[in-house]
Protein backbone atom coordinates (compact mmCIF):
# COMPACT_ATOMS: atom_id res chain seq x y z
CA UNK A 1 0.00 0.00 0.00
CA UNK A 2 1.99 2.45 1.44
CA UNK A 3 5.83 2.81 -0.33
CA UNK A 4 8.77 4.39 1.21
CA UNK A 5 8.37 7.56 -0.75
CA UNK A 6 4.87 8.18 0.55
CA UNK A 7 6.49 7.27 4.27
CA UNK A 8 9.29 9.11 4.43
CA UNK A 9 7.19 12.58 2.95
CA UNK A 10 5.06 11.71 5.87
CA UNK A 11 8.15 11.95 8.27
CA UNK A 12 8.87 15.18 6.70
CA UNK A 13 5.74 16.82 7.41
CA UNK A 14 6.34 15.92 11.07
CA UNK A 15 9.66 18.09 11.93
CA UNK A 16 9.45 18.89 15.51
CA UNK A 17 7.02 22.05 16.60
CA UNK A 18 8.41 25.04 17.32
CA UNK A 19 9.38 25.09 20.84
CA UNK A 20 7.27 27.56 21.84
CA UNK A 21 5.12 29.96 20.28
CA UNK A 22 4.58 33.17 20.82
CA UNK A 23 1.44 34.40 21.36
CA UNK A 24 -0.71 36.46 19.23
CA UNK A 25 -0.54 40.74 20.63
CA UNK A 26 -4.51 41.55 21.20
CA UNK A 27 -4.07 44.18 23.28
CA UNK A 28 -1.90 45.83 26.22
CA UNK A 29 -2.64 42.54 28.63
CA UNK A 30 -2.34 39.35 26.51
CA UNK A 31 -3.14 37.13 30.01
CA UNK A 32 -2.90 33.65 28.41
CA UNK A 33 -2.33 32.26 31.20
CA UNK A 34 -5.56 33.48 32.73
CA UNK A 35 -3.86 34.87 35.88
CA UNK A 36 -5.48 37.94 36.44
CA UNK A 37 -9.10 38.67 37.54
CA UNK A 38 -10.87 40.28 34.47
CA UNK A 39 -11.15 43.36 36.39
CA UNK A 40 -7.85 43.80 37.08
CA UNK A 41 -6.66 42.71 33.36
CA UNK A 42 -9.64 45.51 32.15
CA UNK A 43 -8.10 48.36 34.72
CA UNK A 44 -4.35 47.62 33.66
CA UNK A 45 -5.28 47.71 29.58
CA UNK A 46 -7.58 51.22 30.45
CA UNK A 47 -4.23 52.00 32.46
CA UNK A 48 -2.12 51.26 29.50
CA UNK A 49 -3.99 52.40 26.87
CA UNK A 50 -4.09 55.91 28.53
CA UNK A 51 -0.29 55.75 28.78
CA UNK A 52 0.47 55.22 25.81
CA UNK A 53 -2.09 58.04 24.38
CA UNK A 54 0.14 60.43 27.26
CA UNK A 55 3.54 59.29 26.53
CA UNK A 56 3.61 56.93 23.34
CA UNK A 57 5.44 54.48 25.71
CA UNK A 58 4.08 50.80 24.63
CA UNK A 59 4.12 48.68 27.71
CA UNK A 60 2.52 44.99 26.80
CA UNK A 61 1.97 42.48 29.76
CA UNK A 62 2.09 39.05 28.78
CA UNK A 63 1.67 36.07 31.24
CA UNK A 64 2.03 32.25 29.65
CA UNK A 65 1.22 29.12 31.61
CA UNK A 66 4.45 27.23 31.10
CA UNK A 67 8.17 28.28 29.32
CA UNK A 68 8.28 24.60 28.03
CA UNK A 69 11.36 23.86 29.02
CA UNK A 70 12.57 27.50 27.14
CA UNK A 71 14.84 29.63 28.59
CA UNK A 72 12.83 32.72 30.01
CA UNK A 73 15.78 35.18 28.67
CA UNK A 74 15.72 33.79 25.16
CA UNK A 75 11.56 33.31 25.17
CA UNK A 76 11.29 36.97 25.89
CA UNK A 77 13.40 38.40 23.19
CA UNK A 78 11.85 36.68 20.80
CA UNK A 79 8.27 37.90 21.68
CA UNK A 80 9.92 41.53 21.75
CA UNK A 81 11.50 41.20 18.52
CA UNK A 82 7.73 39.53 17.44
CA UNK A 83 5.46 42.11 18.56
CA UNK A 84 7.80 44.96 18.43
CA UNK A 85 6.71 47.03 21.11
CA UNK A 86 7.36 50.59 20.79
CA UNK A 87 7.54 53.34 18.34
CA UNK A 88 9.92 52.93 15.39
CA UNK A 89 13.32 55.47 16.10
CA UNK A 90 12.13 56.04 20.04
CA UNK A 91 12.18 52.23 20.89
CA UNK A 92 10.49 53.04 23.86
CA UNK A 93 8.72 49.77 24.61
CA UNK A 94 8.74 47.72 27.58
CA UNK A 95 6.90 43.91 27.92
CA UNK A 96 6.34 42.31 31.64
CA UNK A 97 6.56 38.73 31.31
CA UNK A 98 5.26 35.97 33.44
CA UNK A 99 5.18 32.09 33.46
CA UNK A 100 2.96 30.84 35.91
CA UNK A 101 4.29 27.10 35.97
CA UNK A 102 7.82 28.26 36.21
CA UNK A 103 6.86 31.19 38.56
CA UNK A 104 9.35 33.26 36.99
CA UNK A 105 9.54 37.39 35.98
CA UNK A 106 10.99 39.49 33.42
CA UNK A 107 10.61 42.58 32.14
CA UNK A 108 11.64 43.42 28.95
CA UNK A 109 12.91 47.37 28.06
CA UNK A 110 13.50 48.44 24.85
CA UNK A 111 16.55 50.25 23.97
CA UNK A 112 15.00 53.61 24.10
CA UNK A 113 13.74 53.26 27.97
CA UNK A 114 17.08 51.16 29.23
CA UNK A 115 17.92 54.92 30.26
CA UNK A 116 15.39 55.19 33.11
CA UNK A 117 14.09 51.83 33.05
CA UNK A 118 18.03 50.45 33.61
CA UNK A 119 18.43 46.50 34.74
CA UNK A 120 18.90 47.84 37.80
CA UNK A 121 15.34 49.55 38.17
CA UNK A 122 13.72 46.58 36.51
CA UNK A 123 15.38 44.22 39.22
CA UNK A 124 14.41 46.27 42.04
CA UNK A 125 10.82 46.67 40.38
CA UNK A 126 10.68 42.80 40.77
CA UNK A 127 12.60 42.12 43.74
CA UNK A 128 10.68 44.81 46.20
CA UNK A 129 7.63 45.13 44.05
CA UNK A 130 6.47 42.53 42.29
CA UNK A 131 7.77 39.46 43.95
CA UNK A 132 6.29 40.11 47.81
CA UNK A 133 2.87 40.23 46.31
CA UNK A 134 2.94 37.19 44.31
CA UNK A 135 4.55 35.14 47.20
CA UNK A 136 1.30 36.34 49.25
CA UNK A 137 -1.08 35.00 46.48
CA UNK A 138 -1.94 38.40 45.48
CA UNK A 139 -2.01 37.80 41.41
CA UNK A 140 -3.43 41.10 40.48
CA UNK A 141 -2.06 43.24 42.95
CA UNK A 142 1.41 42.33 42.00
CA UNK A 143 1.28 42.46 38.48
CA UNK A 144 -0.53 46.12 38.82
CA UNK A 145 1.73 47.52 41.31
CA UNK A 146 4.72 45.76 39.15
CA UNK A 147 2.96 47.99 36.02
CA UNK A 148 2.28 51.45 37.78
CA UNK A 149 5.96 51.39 39.15
CA UNK A 150 7.10 50.61 35.51
CA UNK A 151 5.18 53.61 34.31
CA UNK A 152 6.18 55.96 37.05
CA UNK A 153 10.03 55.04 36.14
CA UNK A 154 9.60 55.74 32.38
CA UNK A 155 6.86 58.58 32.75
CA UNK A 156 7.86 61.95 31.16
CA UNK A 157 10.53 60.36 29.24
CA UNK A 158 8.60 60.25 26.07
CA UNK A 159 5.76 62.58 24.70
CA UNK A 160 2.98 61.44 22.37
CA UNK A 161 3.42 63.36 19.28
CA UNK A 162 1.34 63.37 16.49
CA UNK A 163 -1.58 60.78 16.80
CA UNK A 164 -0.12 58.66 13.18
CA UNK A 165 2.95 58.21 14.66
CA UNK A 166 3.44 54.68 14.06
CA UNK A 167 2.24 55.80 10.32
CA UNK A 168 4.27 58.46 9.07
CA UNK A 169 7.67 56.88 9.06
CA UNK A 170 7.66 53.77 7.35
CA UNK A 171 5.22 54.39 4.46
CA UNK A 172 7.23 57.46 3.53
CA UNK A 173 8.54 56.15 -0.14
CA UNK A 174 12.31 57.63 -1.14
CA UNK A 175 11.41 60.62 -3.17
CA UNK A 176 14.66 60.41 -4.79
CA UNK A 177 13.85 56.58 -6.56
CA UNK A 178 10.40 58.02 -7.93
CA UNK A 179 11.41 61.29 -9.51
CA UNK A 180 14.33 58.76 -10.81
CA UNK A 181 11.11 56.58 -12.51
CA UNK A 182 9.47 59.50 -13.03
CA UNK A 183 12.72 60.66 -15.41
CA UNK A 184 12.79 56.96 -17.28
CA UNK A 185 8.81 57.27 -17.94
CA UNK A 186 8.84 60.69 -19.19
CA UNK A 187 12.06 59.77 -21.69
CA UNK A 188 10.71 56.48 -22.74
CA UNK A 189 6.68 58.26 -22.98
CA UNK A 190 8.62 61.67 -24.37
CA UNK A 191 10.19 59.53 -26.92
CA UNK A 192 7.15 58.73 -28.61
CA UNK A 193 5.26 62.01 -28.62
CA UNK A 194 6.34 65.39 -26.86
CA UNK A 195 3.28 65.94 -25.68
CA UNK A 196 2.94 62.54 -23.95
CA UNK A 197 6.09 63.30 -21.74
CA UNK A 198 4.30 66.56 -20.83
CA UNK A 199 1.28 64.12 -19.79
CA UNK A 200 3.88 62.21 -17.54
CA UNK A 201 4.98 64.64 -16.01
CA UNK A 202 2.17 66.54 -15.21
CA UNK A 203 0.73 63.22 -13.70
CA UNK A 204 3.59 62.17 -12.17
CA UNK A 205 5.45 64.83 -9.89
CA UNK A 206 1.58 65.70 -8.13
CA UNK A 207 1.44 62.13 -7.51
CA UNK A 208 5.09 61.79 -5.55
CA UNK A 209 4.43 65.03 -4.56
CA UNK A 210 1.27 63.59 -2.85
CA UNK A 211 2.97 60.75 -1.98
CA UNK A 212 6.01 62.29 -0.06
CA UNK A 213 4.53 65.04 1.51
CA UNK A 214 1.09 64.25 2.94
CA UNK A 215 -1.60 66.80 3.23
CA UNK A 216 -0.69 68.59 -0.09
CA UNK A 217 -3.64 71.30 -1.39
CA UNK A 218 -5.17 71.63 -4.56
CA UNK A 219 -3.60 74.34 -5.31
CA UNK A 220 0.19 73.41 -4.94
CA UNK A 221 -0.65 70.12 -6.41
CA UNK A 222 -2.42 71.44 -9.61
CA UNK A 223 1.16 73.91 -9.98
CA UNK A 224 3.01 70.45 -8.91
CA UNK A 225 1.13 68.83 -12.55
CA UNK A 226 1.93 72.44 -14.14
CA UNK A 227 5.45 72.42 -13.53
CA UNK A 228 5.81 68.54 -14.40
CA UNK A 229 3.84 68.92 -17.96
CA UNK A 230 6.19 72.50 -18.71
CA UNK A 231 9.09 70.08 -16.89
CA UNK A 232 7.91 66.75 -19.00
CA UNK A 233 7.83 68.56 -22.56
CA UNK A 234 11.22 70.13 -21.96
CA UNK A 235 12.65 66.99 -20.98
CA UNK A 236 11.38 65.08 -23.80
CA UNK A 237 12.69 67.34 -26.51
CA UNK A 238 16.02 67.27 -25.07
CA UNK A 239 16.27 63.47 -25.28
CA UNK A 240 14.28 63.41 -28.34
CA UNK A 241 16.62 64.40 -30.59
CA UNK A 242 18.85 62.10 -32.35
CA UNK A 243 17.65 58.70 -31.94
CA UNK A 244 13.83 58.30 -32.74
CA UNK A 245 12.52 55.85 -30.09
CA UNK A 246 13.61 54.73 -26.85
CA UNK A 247 12.05 51.08 -27.23
CA UNK A 248 14.35 49.39 -25.05
CA UNK A 249 13.31 50.88 -21.69
CA UNK A 250 10.37 47.97 -21.35
CA UNK A 251 7.09 48.47 -20.43
CA UNK A 252 5.20 50.92 -18.39
CA UNK A 253 6.14 52.16 -15.13
CA UNK A 254 3.94 50.28 -12.64
CA UNK A 255 5.03 51.66 -8.85
CA UNK A 256 5.76 49.40 -6.01
CA UNK A 257 3.50 48.53 -3.46
CA UNK A 258 3.94 51.19 -0.62
CA UNK A 259 1.35 49.81 1.60
CA UNK A 260 -0.52 51.98 3.73
CA UNK A 261 0.62 51.72 7.84
CA UNK A 262 -1.04 49.48 10.31
CA UNK A 263 -4.32 48.85 10.04
CA UNK A 264 -6.77 49.27 13.41
CA UNK A 265 -6.35 47.43 16.51
CA UNK A 266 -3.00 47.62 18.29
CA UNK A 267 -0.09 46.81 17.56
CA UNK A 268 3.91 47.64 18.39
CA UNK A 269 5.54 50.52 16.59
CA UNK A 270 8.69 48.93 15.57
CA UNK A 271 10.66 49.13 18.88
CA UNK A 272 13.78 47.11 19.35
CA UNK A 273 15.11 45.49 21.92
CA UNK A 274 18.79 44.87 23.08
CA UNK A 275 18.33 42.29 25.80
CA UNK A 276 17.78 44.79 28.55
CA UNK A 277 15.76 44.13 31.93
CA UNK A 278 15.50 41.78 34.46
CA UNK A 279 14.74 38.75 35.43
CA UNK A 280 13.29 36.91 38.88
CA UNK A 281 11.54 34.23 40.08
CA UNK A 282 8.71 34.01 43.29
CA UNK B 1 24.00 63.34 -29.12
CA UNK B 2 27.48 62.22 -27.04
CA UNK B 3 25.64 63.64 -23.60
CA UNK B 4 23.07 61.23 -24.59
CA UNK B 5 25.07 58.16 -24.89
CA UNK B 6 27.01 58.97 -21.79
CA UNK B 7 23.74 59.33 -19.66
CA UNK B 8 22.65 56.15 -20.83
CA UNK B 9 25.98 54.40 -19.96
CA UNK B 10 25.43 55.53 -16.93
CA UNK B 11 22.04 54.65 -16.10
CA UNK B 12 23.65 50.92 -17.30
CA UNK B 13 25.83 50.96 -14.97
CA UNK B 14 23.87 52.06 -12.18
CA UNK B 15 21.36 49.51 -12.66
CA UNK B 16 23.95 46.90 -13.74
CA UNK B 17 26.06 47.75 -10.28
CA UNK B 18 22.97 47.35 -7.76
CA UNK B 19 21.56 44.25 -9.69
CA UNK B 20 25.06 42.53 -8.75
CA UNK B 21 24.43 43.19 -5.12
CA UNK B 22 27.21 46.21 -4.80
CA UNK B 23 24.67 47.94 -2.63
CA UNK B 24 23.67 44.73 -1.01
CA UNK B 25 26.81 43.72 0.42
CA UNK B 26 27.65 47.34 1.32
CA UNK B 27 24.81 47.32 2.90
CA UNK B 28 24.95 44.11 4.91
CA UNK B 29 29.05 44.54 5.46
CA UNK B 30 28.13 47.92 7.45
CA UNK B 31 25.45 45.60 9.35
CA UNK B 32 27.94 43.24 10.22
CA UNK B 33 29.84 46.37 12.03
CA UNK B 34 26.90 47.77 13.30
CA UNK B 35 26.19 44.40 15.05
CA UNK B 36 29.97 44.11 15.95
CA UNK B 37 29.62 47.35 17.67
CA UNK B 38 26.53 46.37 19.75
CA UNK B 39 28.74 43.26 20.58
CA UNK B 40 31.87 45.55 22.04
CA UNK B 41 29.29 47.40 23.84
CA UNK B 42 27.66 44.78 25.35
CA UNK B 43 31.03 43.57 26.52
CA UNK B 44 32.41 47.36 27.81
CA UNK B 45 28.98 47.44 29.88
CA UNK B 46 30.03 44.10 31.42
CA UNK B 47 33.90 45.42 32.29
CA UNK B 48 32.62 48.81 33.53
CA UNK B 49 30.50 46.89 35.82
CA UNK B 50 33.69 45.02 36.79
CA UNK B 51 35.02 47.16 39.59
CA UNK B 52 31.99 47.77 41.49
CA UNK B 53 31.23 44.01 41.99
CA UNK B 54 34.93 43.29 42.91
CA UNK B 55 34.81 46.52 45.35
CA UNK B 56 31.26 44.94 47.03
CA UNK B 57 32.60 41.81 47.35
CA UNK B 58 36.01 42.52 48.80
CA UNK B 59 34.31 44.35 51.68
CA UNK B 60 33.03 40.61 52.67
CA UNK B 61 35.16 38.34 51.19
CA UNK B 62 38.17 39.33 52.57
CA UNK B 63 39.41 35.71 52.09
CA UNK B 64 38.64 35.11 48.71
CA UNK B 65 41.54 37.06 47.20
CA UNK B 66 42.77 34.48 44.44
CA UNK B 67 39.09 34.65 42.74
CA UNK B 68 39.16 38.61 42.66
CA UNK B 69 42.17 39.06 41.51
CA UNK B 70 41.52 36.39 39.02
CA UNK B 71 38.49 39.04 37.76
CA UNK B 72 40.49 42.05 37.92
CA UNK B 73 43.34 40.19 35.78
CA UNK B 74 40.83 38.77 33.82
CA UNK B 75 38.99 42.18 33.32
CA UNK B 76 42.46 44.33 32.28
CA UNK B 77 43.66 41.03 30.06
CA UNK B 78 39.70 42.08 28.17
CA UNK B 79 40.67 45.73 27.60
CA UNK B 80 43.88 44.61 25.87
CA UNK B 81 42.07 42.70 23.66
CA UNK B 82 40.17 44.73 20.84
CA UNK B 83 39.14 43.71 17.50
CA UNK B 84 38.97 47.17 14.68
CA UNK B 85 36.24 46.22 12.35
CA UNK B 86 38.78 45.71 9.54
CA UNK B 87 39.70 42.46 11.32
CA UNK B 88 36.57 41.09 11.92
CA UNK B 89 37.09 38.65 9.23
CA UNK B 90 40.39 36.90 10.78
CA UNK B 91 39.34 33.53 12.49
CA UNK B 92 42.46 34.10 15.06
CA UNK B 93 41.87 37.63 15.97
CA UNK B 94 38.05 36.92 16.70
CA UNK B 95 38.99 33.95 18.63
CA UNK B 96 41.70 35.44 20.39
CA UNK B 97 39.23 38.28 21.45
CA UNK B 98 36.66 35.22 22.59
CA UNK B 99 38.87 33.68 24.22
CA UNK B 100 39.92 36.82 26.79
CA UNK B 101 36.25 37.19 27.14
CA UNK B 102 35.42 33.76 27.88
CA UNK B 103 38.25 33.62 30.56
CA UNK B 104 36.44 37.02 32.22
CA UNK B 105 33.02 34.98 32.21
CA UNK B 106 34.31 32.37 33.62
CA UNK B 107 36.51 34.00 35.99
CA UNK B 108 32.99 36.11 37.20
CA UNK B 109 30.93 33.02 37.73
CA UNK B 110 33.47 31.29 40.06
CA UNK B 111 33.24 35.28 41.74
CA UNK B 112 29.45 35.13 41.83
CA UNK B 113 29.52 31.00 43.00
CA UNK B 114 32.00 31.90 46.01
CA UNK B 115 29.31 34.64 47.08
CA UNK B 116 27.22 32.37 48.16
CA UNK B 117 28.89 31.20 51.03
CA UNK B 118 28.75 34.67 52.20
CA UNK B 119 24.90 35.48 53.66
CA UNK B 120 25.85 38.74 54.49
CA UNK B 121 26.63 39.72 50.89
CA UNK B 122 23.64 38.04 49.73
CA UNK B 123 21.47 39.85 51.16
CA UNK B 124 23.46 43.33 50.29
CA UNK B 125 21.45 45.58 48.47
CA UNK B 126 24.39 46.66 46.46
CA UNK B 127 25.78 43.04 45.49
CA UNK B 128 21.84 42.33 44.23
CA UNK B 129 21.95 45.07 42.18
CA UNK B 130 24.90 44.37 40.76
CA UNK B 131 24.56 41.49 40.22
CA UNK B 132 20.64 42.44 38.42
CA UNK B 133 23.47 44.69 36.27
CA UNK B 134 25.71 41.91 35.25
CA UNK B 135 22.61 39.52 34.18
CA UNK B 136 21.29 42.20 32.05
CA UNK B 137 24.66 42.47 31.03
CA UNK B 138 25.33 38.78 30.25
CA UNK B 139 22.03 38.99 28.43
CA UNK B 140 22.16 41.43 26.39
CA UNK B 141 26.20 40.44 25.49
CA UNK B 142 24.13 37.60 24.30
CA UNK B 143 21.34 39.10 22.54
CA UNK B 144 24.57 41.07 20.83
CA UNK B 145 26.17 38.09 19.43
CA UNK B 146 23.26 36.28 18.09
CA UNK B 147 22.34 39.23 15.98
CA UNK B 148 26.12 39.87 14.85
CA UNK B 149 26.09 36.20 13.89
CA UNK B 150 22.93 36.33 11.77
CA UNK B 151 24.76 39.65 10.25
CA UNK B 152 27.76 37.84 9.56
CA UNK B 153 26.02 35.00 7.93
CA UNK B 154 23.69 37.14 5.76
CA UNK B 155 26.72 38.61 4.87
CA UNK B 156 28.58 36.13 4.19
CA UNK B 157 25.44 34.32 2.37
CA UNK B 158 25.56 37.52 0.13
CA UNK B 159 29.06 37.60 -1.03
CA UNK B 160 29.23 33.91 -1.70
CA UNK B 161 26.12 33.59 -3.70
CA UNK B 162 26.18 34.35 -7.61
CA UNK B 163 26.55 37.15 -9.13
CA UNK B 164 27.31 39.20 -6.01
CA UNK B 165 30.89 37.11 -5.65
CA UNK B 166 31.60 38.17 -9.36
CA UNK B 167 31.11 42.03 -8.29
CA UNK B 168 32.84 41.04 -4.69
CA UNK B 169 36.05 39.89 -6.35
CA UNK B 170 36.06 42.67 -9.04
CA UNK B 171 35.46 45.19 -7.18
CA UNK B 172 34.85 45.02 -3.66
CA UNK B 173 37.24 42.37 -2.30
CA UNK B 174 35.07 42.12 1.11
CA UNK B 175 36.67 39.33 2.51
CA UNK B 176 34.01 36.65 4.87
CA UNK B 177 33.04 37.81 8.08
CA UNK B 178 33.93 35.50 11.54
CA UNK B 179 31.09 34.16 13.85
CA UNK B 180 31.16 33.46 17.61
CA UNK B 181 31.59 30.03 18.14
CA UNK B 182 29.45 28.60 21.07
CA UNK B 183 31.63 28.41 24.06
CA UNK B 184 30.26 27.48 27.45
CA UNK B 185 31.92 29.41 29.38
CA UNK B 186 30.72 32.59 27.72
CA UNK B 187 27.03 31.62 26.63
CA UNK B 188 25.77 30.80 30.16
CA UNK B 189 25.56 33.56 32.56
CA UNK B 190 26.45 33.30 35.88
CA UNK B 191 23.65 31.89 37.84
CA UNK B 192 22.43 32.17 41.29
CA UNK B 193 19.98 30.63 43.67
CA UNK B 194 18.50 32.48 46.07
Amino acid sequence: MKSPITTLLLLCLLTPASALDVPQLRGHVNDTAGMLSSGAAQHLEAALTDFEQTDSTQIVVLTIPTLAGENLEEYSIKVAEAWRIGHKGLDNGAILLLSQQERKIRIEVGRGLEGKLTDLTSGRIIRDIITPRLKAGDIDGGITAGVSSIMEVVRGDYQAKARDLTQSKESAPPVLTLLFFLFVAIIFLGGISPFLGGVAGAVGLPVIGSLTLSGLGLFFLGALGFIGFIGGMILALIFRGGRGRWSFWGGPFIGGGWGGGSSGGFSGGGGSFGGGGASGSW
Amino acid sequence: MRKLHLAIIIIFVLAALSGCGYNTMQGQEEGVFAAWADVEAAYQRRADLIPNLVEVVKGYAKHEAGTLTAVTEARSKVGTVQISKESLGDPAAVSKFQEAQGQLSGALSRLIAVAENYPDLKANQNFLDLQNQLEGTENRINVARVRYNKAVQDFNTTIRSFPNSLTNSLLLHLSRKEPFRADEGARTAPKVQF
